[in-house]
């Protein structure tokens, strides 16, 4: 489904991604670990497409086609999601009017109607249900006031609607209690499917005990430098960052 | 993606116009340049006036000449040649061998986005209706429920034929003519315009908006409105248009005058689109308006505006709260793009006692356009427990465009409460990339966070308005960030 090949990437004169090389079949789940500035985030913001970021060498290759020309929404129509680190406030625009728009605009995009609104409702019903989020929520301006652990549980809520095939999580466990990780983790567990693909960045093991990977990948100073089954995060978790420094 | 060209397509009907010698009857029809007390006799007598209004044009005029053009407001432009223009023109009738086959695609395109009917877009680019029945018969019908409850809506130059008691006992008494430059150049040279009185205790059973007003197409470059709500009554007017309004006239200079009674409300809502001038900043209208109110005991009024067009707009819609209990509303959009230049606010001023005003501004600002707030919240000495709540919001796009507040807080009482809120964002690369990941695109993540912004406003104007109001904020600001 997703091949990344020999991926260079930074911004402006400064390399960040020094070639990656990853490759993500449908019904995998992946994770992606290393220290802080090991090039985590940079990853899951080129694959989404984000212009800050130059691609000097390699390509990204989606269902067979390289990617790299797409623009972001082109991307998200093409079934990319990317759960953000910091999602941002959109003040006077309800989640539930955000993510109507963001389905209608994919749907028009894969030449379908409009989804109707009792569809609509009825799926919003089911993804909060499913995410244990109080209603009220979607009603209010897109993040604007949420506390850390809303504003994550929110994005899994939006990729629930957006039912896409390329899932990455960007360090969606940061901020967020047990509680919340656990539900959190659980709905990403009940999307995954023998269709789609997950991809999970994080700095700690902890989130691996719920969304358990079948790779691990671990990245450091723009490299993957070592691959493995999930017992290698543990081994990480272990043995700490320093031992990749010296791999 | 904000390509059609107003300048090209206004050379073009001119030209058509010649084409079909249609042009040359007009302008039979309309006066020579410049104005001295003769032309303003003439407009005077052309509209078959009575006396006391001929004198009353006349003394505006001589009060005009001693004035000068303020130059206060954050705008720049060339000072209009006031013997360069024309006072007098006929307004414009259909031209039979034009359909709208004749008409710029580019701006029927844009229509189509709005969902302006067919109809509607004749009557804008003056192209004769073939299906009147209907408009006929809505207009008809108008007319008839109005009749039945009292209301007199007409235009002006009809009223002070028909009830010259009602326009000589109430105009010029909110908005005096030695108010300012503009609103003495109205007083001497207004055209035609809108009058409205709704009788004691009636409460208006529909939104009156100047569209029903048929066959009274070109209001005209000075516009006279002057609405009377009754002891107890109640009307929401509703001015101007969300299509494109052309019009040659580079200067207009309107006049709105609004009595509320006792217990009465008046709720005013405005969609201004007038011509903006080319993505150069070339051409474009000044608007020039000037808009009050006056409350009496109990009575309230709200004025809600959304401003997209002019190249320079200079309006201040204001409410004088005279009377004890009253309320006063004022609820605006300002959008400015490309050379665009806003100067626009509200005026509360408190002097009977327990009165209350909201101010909530939103200003946009995109292009290289400026935005400015000016707002004056007046507390008279008499005016125990005054209230006023403010808050002006702008929204920058792009890094050359500017936005302005200027708020004027003058109290003379100190039981007054006044609030003062300000807000300045942008529109960030991280707002955009997050809606663009959603699969929004640039243009449409925009809109959204447009509307979002402009939504506290949007809620007070009717319905249907408020529907076109949105789409015409996302047209208005196509291509505004590249």
């Amino acid at each position: 489904m997703l091949e990344i090949k020999n991926l260079h990437a930074g911004i402006e004169d400064k390399g960040i991604l020094k070639g990656i090389n990853l490759k993500v079949n449908a019904g995998e789940i992946h994770a992606i670990m290393g220290p802080n500035g090991s090039g985590k985030s940079t990853l899951s913001s080129v694959i989404a497409g984000n212009e800050t970021f130059e691609v000097s060498e390699g390509d990204v290759i989606l269902d067979n086609e390289s990617v790299l020309e797409l623009s972001p929404d082109e991307r998200a129509h093409k079934g990319v999601f990317m759960s953000f680190q910091y999602p941002v406030e959109i003040p006077g625009v309800s989640t539930t009017n955000f993510i109507k728009t963001a389905i209608n605009e994919k749907r028009k995009a894969n030449g379908m109607e409009e989804l109707p609104a009792k569809d609509m409702l009825k799926m919003i019903r089911e993804k909060s249900a499913l995410l244990e989020m109080d209603r009220k929520f979607l009603s209010r301006s897109l993040n604007e006031g949420f506390s850390g652990g809303e504003k994550k549980r929110n994005e899994i809520f939006q990729m629930a609607m957006l039912e896409p095939k390329l899932a990455i999580l960007d360090e969606t466990d940061s901020g967020l209690d047990i509680d919340a990780l656990k539900i959190v983790a659980n709905g990403v567990n009940k999307l995954k499917s023998e269709d789609n693909a997950v991809i999970v960045i994080t700095h700690y093991q902890r989130l691996l005990d719920y969304i358990v990977p079948d790779f691990v990948h671990v990245l450091y100073d723009g490299k993957i430098v070592k691959s493995g089954g999930k017992e290698l995060a543990h081994e990480l978790e272990e043995k700490g960052y320093d031992w990749v420094k010296n791999l | 993606m904000n390509k059609y060209t107003e300048d090209d397509l206004k050379k073009e009907l001119e030209t058509q116009e010649y084409e079909y010698g249609f042009y040359t009857d007009i302008e039979s029809d309309t006066f020579p340049k410049g104005l001295n007390e003769d032309i303003v006799r003439a407009i005077s007598k052309k509209k078959n006036e009575p006396e006391w209004m001929t004198e009353w044009r006349l003394d505006a005029f001589k009060i005009w000449k001693e004035m000068d053009e303020p130059d206060w407001a954050n705008v720049k432009y060339p000072k209009p040649d006031f013997q360069e223009i024309a006072y007098y023109s006929a307004p414009k009738s259909v031209d039979p061998n034009k359909t709208l086959d004749d008409v710029d695609p580019d701006l029927l395109a844009m229509y189509k986005k709005l969902g302006i009917s067919v109809n509607e877009q004749k009557k804008m680019n003056n192209v004769a209706m073939d299906i009147v029945v209907d408009s006929v018969s809505v207009a008809t019908t108008f007319k008839d429920t109005l009749a039945k409850k009292g209301i007199i809506f007409m235009p002006i130059s009809e009223a002070i034929q028909e009830h010259p008691e009602l326009v000589k006992k109430y105009m010029g008494t909110i908005v005096p003519t030695i108010d300012n430059f503009y609103a003495a150049l109205n007083s001497a040279v207004f055209t035609d315009g809108s009058f409205c009185y709704i009788p004691k205790g009636v409460k208006c059973p529909m939104e009156l908006s100047t569209y029903f007003r048929i066959n009274e197409g070109g209001t005209g470059q000075f516009e006279r409105t002057l609405l009377i709500a009754d002891k107890g009554s109640y009307v929401s007017y509703l001015e101007g248009c969300t299509a494109p309004a052309r019009d040659e006239n580079q200067l207009h200079a309107a006049v709105v005058e609004l009595i509320a009674m006792d217990d009465a409300e008046i709720k005013y809502s405005t969609v201004q689109n007038w011509f903006p001038g080319d993505k150069n900043g070339k051409g474009g209208v000044f608007n020039f308006v000037t808009k009050r109110g006056i409350c009496h005991n109990n009575s309230k009024i709200s004025w809600t505006q959304v401003e997209t067009g002019s190249a320079v707009t200079w309006k201040y819609p204001s409410c004088i709260l005279k009377g004890d209990n009253s309320v006063g509303e004022f609820y605006s959009i300002a959008v400015t793009n490309n050379y665009q230049q806003a100067d626009t606010g509200t005026k509360m001023i408190h002097l009977g006692k327990n009165t209350k005003s909201t101010i909530i501004s939103k200003g946009i600002s995109a292009g290289k356009s400026q935005n400015s707030y000016r707002g004056l919240v007046q507390i008279g000495s008499r005016a125990e427990n005054a209230r006023n709540f403010s808050q002006c919001d702008s929204l920058l796009m792009g890094n050359k465009c500017g936005a302005h507040t200027f708020p004027y807080i003058e109290s003379k009482n100190k039981s007054a409460q006044i609030e003062h809120e300000a807000t300045t964002s942008k529109i960030g690369e991280d707002q955009l990339f997050y809606c663009n990941q959603r699969g929004i695109d640039t243009e449409k993540a925009i809109a959204l966070i447009v509307n979002g912004f402009s939504k506290d406003v949007l809620n007070k104007l009717p319905m249907e308005f408020a529907v076109e109001a949105q789409k015409l904020l996302e047209i208005s600001l196509e291509g505004s960030v590249g």
